[in-house]
């Protein structure tokens, strides 16, 4: 418990120390953010869709941060790994297993961080969150896709060593993730085929919960996409223990 | 008592043996040197005694316990000094030591001392709030060595701990390993290409090369087996050559990975 705690707390203070890190992984989705609210909002408007663009944006937008800072903790395995700090925990008598967990959850909270600071400047922007209780119930949508999106990224980062090859195959993930889990733009206009895909896409859940959550607009069941997320957390967990376990120096 | 003990150990990388039955034994309360060219299998030893790596076949048992059953067993009683950097960039040399302390549960107070007991030995005091990036060379290699000491550990293994000191820094430094060795029976492993070095501290040295040990013993067994060696560098050359090793390959891709980190961006 101690060695998860310590990991815990370091991941933290190198996510406060590191505002390049921290704008970094920020970047994209408010780039995202502006660019739709303003580019595609009166277009959603004239679509009839009933709700505010933004308030249909924002909830997608939060899902899309949260899986980029988790994305950005593979990173950081890469970097450990190269430049010697995993050595460290390594040889110390603690087992990898705690080590994993310790740098999933300190990635999983920064990653929740994020999306709340997401979720203020949406604010800012004129969305507003239903009921109280539903903001409550958003961040534990975040915490639980943050660790699930966390452990996958630990889990591909173990298994590649350099930080190109490891960005390349995020790249290629992530944007498709983006686009086909009804973050920016809704899946019940999309053809069948397209809707087909989206329910293997773990974003979409994490997405859909946010939005129903926070603004009451649902695609897929409520219970269906905590059952989904806490399988995807369970099954990645499993999945990154097991890489990172592999892990030779 | 033996403490560290290995035979016939061997460890092949995809075809390559890098080290090729290997056996040596160490008494408790040794300071062992183990020098070598480069590539010659010092670190890929460090990294199968430290319980990193595992053996491809052989003996081996550090402090009674099988690296690679009982892991955990033998983690506890050790510190590592890597050759390769390991410390957290980010973090102060204060953070750094501390979270080594947590690491191995050291208790609170025995930590908050040992922390600043060590930090002031090694002259980092004054920057122990500084981020460790901002750090030089030798003030690292300083740190890392403090990390290592700082739980009292039984085994000390050192691979190359003085590259980058200035010969008062390295003074300092053997001067205090040598007292701890004393007083507390530290065993200490190390490896140096500074040769005087070995030749002043280590009780006892192996020499390696291509994965294999071409001489063991006092420095004066070493030398007498090479007979017209008259100090251990010349015995050193006797026995391993005079063609350059990978060391130029080795800088060119360490110079680039660094590069790489700057200029990398998280995704
Ligand atoms: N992970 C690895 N994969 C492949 N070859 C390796 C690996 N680690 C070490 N080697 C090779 O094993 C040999 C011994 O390396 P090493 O133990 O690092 O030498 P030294 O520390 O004595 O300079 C070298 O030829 C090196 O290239
Ligand atoms: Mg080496």
């Amino acid at each position: 418990m101690g060695t998860i705690y310590t990991l815990w707390i370091r991941q933290l203070k190198r996510y406060y120390r590191s505002r390049s890190r921290m704008i970094g992984t920020l970047g994209n989705p408010l780039l995202f953010l502006v660019a739709f609210s303003y580019g595609f909002g009166p277009i959603f408007q004239r679509a009839g869709e009933g709700t505010d663009y933004i308030t249909f944006l924002a909830p997608g937008i939060i899902g899309i941060s949260i899986l980029m800072t988790a994305m950005a903790s593979g990173t950081d395995i890469i970097w450990d790994r190269q430049f010697g700090f995993l050595k460290e925990t390594f040889v110390a008598p603690v087992s990898r297993l705690q080590v994993m967990f310790g740098r999933t959850l300190g990635g999983a909270t920064v990653a929740v961080l994020q999306g709340i600071v997401v979720l203020f400047i949406a604010m800012f922007l004129g969305f507003r969150f239903e009921t109280l209780l539903g903001f409550f119930l958003s961040l534990a949508i975040m915490l639980v896709s943050a660790i699930a999106f966390t452990a996958f990224a630990i889990a591909i980062a173990s298994l590649i060593e350099d930080v190109q090859g490891y960005q390349f195959i995020m790249n290629f993930l992530v944007m498709p993730m983006v686009f086909l889990s009804g973050s920016v733009f809704p899946l019940n206009d999309l053809p069948k085929s397209v809707k087909i895909i989206a329910h293997f896409d773990p974003l979409s859940y994490s997405v859909d919960g946010l939005r129903s959550s926070l603004a009451g607009i649902a695609y897929f069941d409520t219970t269906l996409n905590l059952i989904v997320l806490g399988l995807l957390t369970v099954v990645f967990l499993i999945f990154g223990s097991w890489a990172f376990s592999r892990i030779r120096l | 008592m033996i403490i560290i003990e290995a035979k016939q150990l061997v460890r092949n990388f995809n075809g390559l043996r890098a080290l090729d039955r290997i056996s040596f034994s160490i008494e408790k309360g040794e300071i062992f040197g183990f020098l070598g060219p480069n590539g010659a299998g010092k670190t890929t030893t460090i990294k199968i005694l430290t319980t990193l790596l595992k053996p491809s076949g052989g003996y081996v048992h550090v402090n009674g316990f099988d690296p690679t059953t009982q892991a955990m067993e033998i983690r506890k009683s050790l510190g590592v000094v890597f050759q390769e950097p390991s410390l957290d960039d980010d973090l102060t040399a204060y953070e750094n030591l501390d979270l080594h302390g947590l690491l191995y549960k050291m208790p609170t107070e025995l930590r908050r001392r040992r922390v600043a007991e060590m930090l002031m030995f090694f002259e980092l005091w004054q920057r122990r709030n500084d981020a460790v990036k901002y750090f030089s060379g030798g003030m690292k290699r300083r740190l890392e060595i403090a990390r290592g000491l700082l739980h009292h550990p039984a085994i000390l293994f050192m691979d190359e701990p003085t590259i980058g000191l200035d010969p008062q820094t390295r003074n300092h430094i053997w001067t205090y390993l040598k007292q701890l060795n004393k007083e507390e029976g530290i065993t200490i492993f190390f490896t140096t290409h500074y040769l005087e070095e070995a030749e002043k501290i280590a009780s006892r040295i192996a020499i390696i090369d291509h994965g294999r040990i071409v001489a063991q013993g006092t420095v004066a067994e070493i030398k007498k087996q090479t007979k017209r060696a008259e100090t251990l560098e010349e015995a050193f050359l006797i026995l391993t050559g005079h063609g350059m090793r990978e060391e130029a390959l080795l800088g060119v891709s360490r110079n680039h990975m660094n590069w790489e980190k700057q200029s990398g961006q998280g995704l």
